[in-house]
């Protein structure tokens, strides 16, 4: 017996980026733009998609929930008339903390892309985990909230850098915490320089026009506009 | 806990080049902008590689530093930590040149010598 030095150089996520460039082909082919909805659990994901999914201008829109277990976000989305498939990450080892590319494609076929011009894909609450993982995407969008403090973006600088919009939600909360929205700013920032943000409110309405603007812009262009 | 799936990634990558023979190391690159956590890793590989030919083999992993470029000016430096902002002109255009690896660099296998000179 010998040991043999072997080359591999092979990028470890190699076969999740094949199978994300597979639902990206297949989601170009039906002209559906899709939007990676990313945040940690509470941040207002759902609440921010239910604030604009019924009034899209133009645009037909489905939703794809992911979660560990359960179906509460797909049935308040279901709720608004909106075409939604669940996703659970549970069956596998104790419920996986992020969506894969994998778990996207076995869920294409549920989604009829024909009659869909923007797929919103609401991955799994969690501020590390999914950003590793592209799910065959065109823009990801960052929800995060004033109520989770202005030092995240320093502590989970992968997820927002790897955002094209930060959105800032429950900003009517603001008078009642000690959140500097000015340093919470400055840090996203410092972490991903010139990023998109949108400060919001879906409680009060507060910038949900400018929200609902850019997923408009996105479904009619495919892709962010620098 | 994103390490057990990275881990299981690793494990299937290896399985692919080790041609069925039992592996002793493992070499990761890890790139600093990556959130990986080597502990965490180091564990969830353990518990993967039972029963597959990476069983017992020893992870070894490579942290790239993180190295920055700036559009406007083309500078490059090593970051630790943010800001990411061009410390030469202040822009905001910056990518990554290094970093962002998560690659199996290689691995050691033991093999049978007569069957790997034939």
């Amino acid at each position: 017996m010998h040991r043999t030095h072997v080359k591999v150089l092979e990028d470890v996520l190699d076969a999740n980026g094949t199978l994300a460039r597979a639902n990206r082909a297949d989601f170009d082919r039906e002209h559906v733009t899709v939007v990676n909805l990313m945040g940690s659990p509470g941040a207002g994901k759902t609440t921010v998609l239910e604030q604009v999914v019924r009034s899209l201008p133009g645009v037909r829109v489905g939703v794809l929930e992911g979660d560990v277990k359960g179906s509460f976000d797909a049935e308040r989305i279901a709720a608004l008339h909106v075409p939604v498939t669940q996703i659970n990450t549970d069956p596998s080892f104790g419920g996986e903390c992020h969506l894969d590319a994998n778990m996207v494609r076995s869920a294409v076929p549920s989604l009829a892309l024909g009659e869909i011009d923007l797929l919103v894909i609401e991955n799994v609450g969690n501020l590390v985990c999914p950003a590793e993982f592209q799910v065959g995407e065109h823009a990801r969008v960052m929800v995060t909230s004033v109520t989770e403090g202005e030092d995240k973006p320093l502590k989970y600088p992968l997820m927002f850098r790897a955002c094209e919009l930060a959105l800032v939600n429950k900003i009517d909360l603001l008078p009642h915490l000690d959140f500097d929205l000015e340093k919470y700013l400055y840090h996203l920032d410092a972490v991903h320089p010139g990023v998109a943000h949108i400060e919001l409110s879906a409680t009060t309405g507060a910038g949900v026009e400018a929200w609902r603007d850019w997923l408009v812009e996105v479904a009619t262009h495919g892709h962010v506009h620098a | 806990m994103h390490e057990l799936s990275i881990a299981s990634a690793i494990v299937a990558t290896v399985e692919r080049h080790a041609g069925g023979s039992p592996v002793r190391v493992v070499r990761v690159r890890v790139g600093r902008l990556r959130q990986v956590v080597p502990d965490s890793l180091e564990f969830c590989f353990g518990m993967v590689a039972r029963e597959s030919v990476c069983e017992g083999a020893r992870l070894e992993l490579d942290v790239v530093p993180a190295v920055l470029r700036c559009a406007a000016c083309e500078h490059e430096w090593e970051i630790a930590e943010p800001p990411f902002w061009c410390p030469e002109c202040a822009g905001s255009e910056v990518a990554a040149v290094r970093g962002e690896e998560l690659e199996v660099e290689s691995i050691e296998i033991e093999e049978d010598a007569c069957i790997a000179r034939t």
